[in-house]
């Protein structure tokens, strides 16, 4: 955050007006959570009482990391106030490149955070007594009203509440990366929080999917959006080192790992962001706002990669992940027709026997890969990142999809059910895509919603009459969520906007609140018009249109 | 609180999604859920003889849940049922259950069992969104339906909001964003 800046040695102080000037827009604006913190603070007591679990939601973190192991080790990069001497190897060198890249990033998730995360405290990472909160520096970005003869490190831009306190730097609590790379721990309920891939669905599922949840996405139409961002979910566990497991009875898993998006540094993403830019300027240029200019600025659910962050990373659709990338990580795989050929039958329970298969696998390579923290000697955790494609089509043998009276209609709820189960004993996460417009029975449908943790259903424009409705013309289907986990706590972090939409621009594929233009035409008094003739001409046909004519009572 | 109380036995606590788990990946036999559902509740609240807690209270996490995992409506009813008898009936304490349900569910079985339990119980608490849709201050509102012997239902509504670990109940039109 632009506010967290740290030096790694007193003497180098970079011009703090120019770095401020840099970050995102004054926060006032930028939040997109920002009633969430008053919500929060009415709530009452900041207590540190997410380290104790309630049993009923039993999430992984509070297994096989025991709480005392949680509260240390994830920290928040804002909350680390001295970076290593030797700068974090980057790539990419910069300008102010002296500062680490992270702290310097308006993050991708929302600015309430560092504030809350002072008021539990105790759980990440424990702040000493000394430091002030972060949060009431928040207010002002540029203040540098620290005296520079302080012994320590000086905060950039938090100068303000901290003149007067004495700092002192903590010997050798540097900064520790989190036990498990590629994640880190959320405000709300301290779960661990894994990147879905696309930082802007990070947002609207309030930072992250939680280790031990499961994500099911409902299919738009053709399926062709669903599939970029269930390869997006892969493509961030390899980018993050995370294991993958990769089931599908469509295509074979490799082809799927082979097919992942290659991920954006920054550098070339700055490029990108500018190409497009000037792509989108040239064509849209009758757009800019001319009375609302100021909120041309504000981020639409999107972050700007300006650096190569550890949490959240963007991928270029157009071009394939590099091989040596996809084979730095392990990864499994269950093609569905290979398994059934190779097996000799085994016991069902009453479930399909492709779900049942999968199953099996799944806990066997929990089991065996000691995600489930039975092995004590393993040092380094990793997540496991499960992939399962089309649940509940055909060809995974169930017929919930093409017949109103299915043969079996608790197969894949049981299934959910059990995989949920193993989900919550072990360190992993996973997306499923499920063909829901295609499912009759809409009953199954709601059950599958109840047991599914966050539900996100995607509805594209393609073949429908919104594609051509200028309305909609920036975008390309609408994102709805169905369904959201609370855990730990009462709330969920959800946010404010519900009408959400997508867009797939060149490269990139982005969630953003849905913004209808202002219209400035004359439908709007036209189609008035003709509902007011359209009733009329009912009312004149006599009785039974006492209903309709409600219609034109409202003006 | 609850850990305490859980270590001195006073909390019985049976978690479906792990104990599914051993069943599936297991070596047990296949018994009718319901039956032995029924046997862990009465095996667990029937009081042991140093226990001195009155009123045992039975509280069901989602019965929609079993549903979904193959049970048929009758049976759900009926161990709902034996519940009850043993529950309330022979040890005087309370069953608490919860069902999710929806106006427009097409869900045949689910609005079955719902309907039945409304009618076997006592107190009915239905906690709904707002008709008028998503509003940050209020976040729904709940129908008391006390359920009286000769006379019609006792009928109130309060609206609430959730906060992090609390809910706060108000009348309706009186939350705290208006007063």
């Amino acid at each position: 955050m632009r506010f967290t800046s740290t030096f790694p040695f007193q003497g180098l102080m970079p011009p703090v007006r120019r770095q401020a000037s840099l970050s995102a827009p004054g926060p006032l604006r930028s939040r997109p959570y920002g009633h969430l913190g008053h919500l929060r603070n009415q709530g009452g007591v900041p207590s540190a009482a997410p380290a104790p679990h309630s049993p009923h939601r039993s999430v992984p973190a509070a297994g096989p990391l025991s709480p005392r192991q949680s509260c240390g080790v994830p920290q928040l990069p804002q909350t680390k106030l001295r970076c290593p001497p030797a700068a974090p190897a980057h790539p990419h060198p910069r300008p102010h490149s002296h500062l680490p890249a992270r702290c310097r990033a308006p993050q991708p998730f929302p600015a309430r955070r560092p504030g809350t995360c002072q008021q539990r405290g105790l759980l990440l990472g424990g702040g000493s007594p000394n430091r002030s909160p972060i949060g009431g520096a928040r207010a002002r970005p540029s203040r540098r009203a620290r005296p520079r003869s302080l012994p320590g490190p000086d905060m950039a831009a938090a100068g303000g509440a901290r003149g007067c306190t004495s700092f002192q730097r903590r010997p050798g609590a540097g900064p520790r990366p989190p036990a498990v790379p590629g994640t880190r721990p959320s405000v709300r309920h301290g779960q661990l929080l894994l990147s879905s891939g696309l930082p802007s669905l990070d947002c609207v599922l309030g930072g992250g999917v939680a280790v031990g949840t499961l994500l099911l996405l409902e299919e738009d139409k053709y399926g062709l959006y669903s599939n970029l961002l269930f390869k997006y979910f892969l493509a961030e566990g390899v980018v993050c080192g995370h294991d993958l497991f990769i089931a599908s009875a469509r295509e074979h898993p490799d082809n799927i790992l082979k097919e992942l998006p290659a991920p954006l540094l920054d550098d070339t993403h700055q490029k990108e962001l500018g190409d497009e830019a000037a792509a989108v300027k040239s064509e849209d240029f009758h757009d800019s706002m001319k009375i609302a200019w100021r909120y041309q600025n504000l981020p639409k659910m999107e972050a700007s990669p300006t650096t190569y962050t550890k949490f959240g990373h963007y991928y270029d659709i157009s071009k394939k992940m590099s091989p040596e990338l996809c084979q730095s990580i392990k990864w499994h795989s269950f093609y569905l027709h290979e398994e059934l050929s190779s097996e000799p039958k085994m016991k069902t329970c009453n479930m399909n026997n492709g779900y049942a298969r999968l199953l099996q696998s799944i806990q066997r390579i929990i089991s065996q890969e000691g995600f489930d923290g039975s092995d004590p000697q393993k040092k380094q955790r990793n997540v496991l990142r499960i992939g399962i494609q089309s649940l509940g089509s055909i060809l995974w043998g169930d017929d919930i999809c093409c017949s109103d009276t299915p043969e079996d209609t608790h197969s894949l709820t049981k299934f959910l059910y059990v995989l949920r189960g193993l989900l919550r004993k072990s360190l992993s996460a996973c997306i499923i895509t499920v063909p829901a417009h295609l499912i009759q029975n809409k009953a199954i449908m709601e059950r599958v919603t109840n047991l599914s943790d966050v539900v996100v259903g995607l509805e594209s424009f393609i073949g429908s009459e919104r594609e051509t409705n200028p309305l909609y013309k920036d975008y390309h289907g609408l994102v709805h969520v169905h369904q959201f986990p609370r855990l730990n706590s009462l709330i969920c972090d959800v946010s404010d906007t519900k009408d959400l939409a997508f867009r797939l621009k060149r490269k990139l594929f982005t969630i953003e609140r849905l913004h209808l233009p202002p219209d400035l035409s004359d439908t709007v008094s036209r189609a008035s018009k003709q509902d007011l003739a359209g009733s009329a001409k009912l009312l004149s046909s006599g009785c039974g249109a006492m209903a309709i004519g409600k219609k034109h009572l409202d003006f | 609180i609850l850990a305490a109380a859980k270590e001195r036995g006073q909390l019985v606590f049976l978690e479906g999604l792990k104990s599914c788990l051993d069943l599936l990946f297991g070596e047990e036999e296949h018994v009718p859920p319901h039956i032995s559902l029924f046997d862990f509740v009465r095996v667990s609240l029937t009081p042991a003889d140093g226990d001195s807690w009155k009123g045992p209270v039975l509280l069901v996490d989602d019965l929609s849940v079993l549903l979904s995992l193959g049970a048929a409506p009758v049976a759900v009813l009926d161990f709902i049922h034996y519940c009850r008898v043993s529950v309330c009936c022979q040890l005087k304490g309370n069953v608490v259950v919860l069902v999710h349900s929806n106006e427009d569910s097409e869900d045949e079985e689910n609005e079955l069992v719902v309907n039945s339990l409304c009618h076997h119980s006592d107190l009915i608490l239905w906690a709904e969104g707002l008709a008028t849709g998503f509003c940050k201050d209020v976040h729904g509102q709940v129908r008391l339906s006390l359920r009286q012997a000769a006379e019609q239902d006792l009928v109130q509504i309060y609206q609430y909001k959730i906060q992090d670990r609390n809910v706060t109940f108000f009348a309706r039109g009186l939350s705290a964003a208006v007063l």
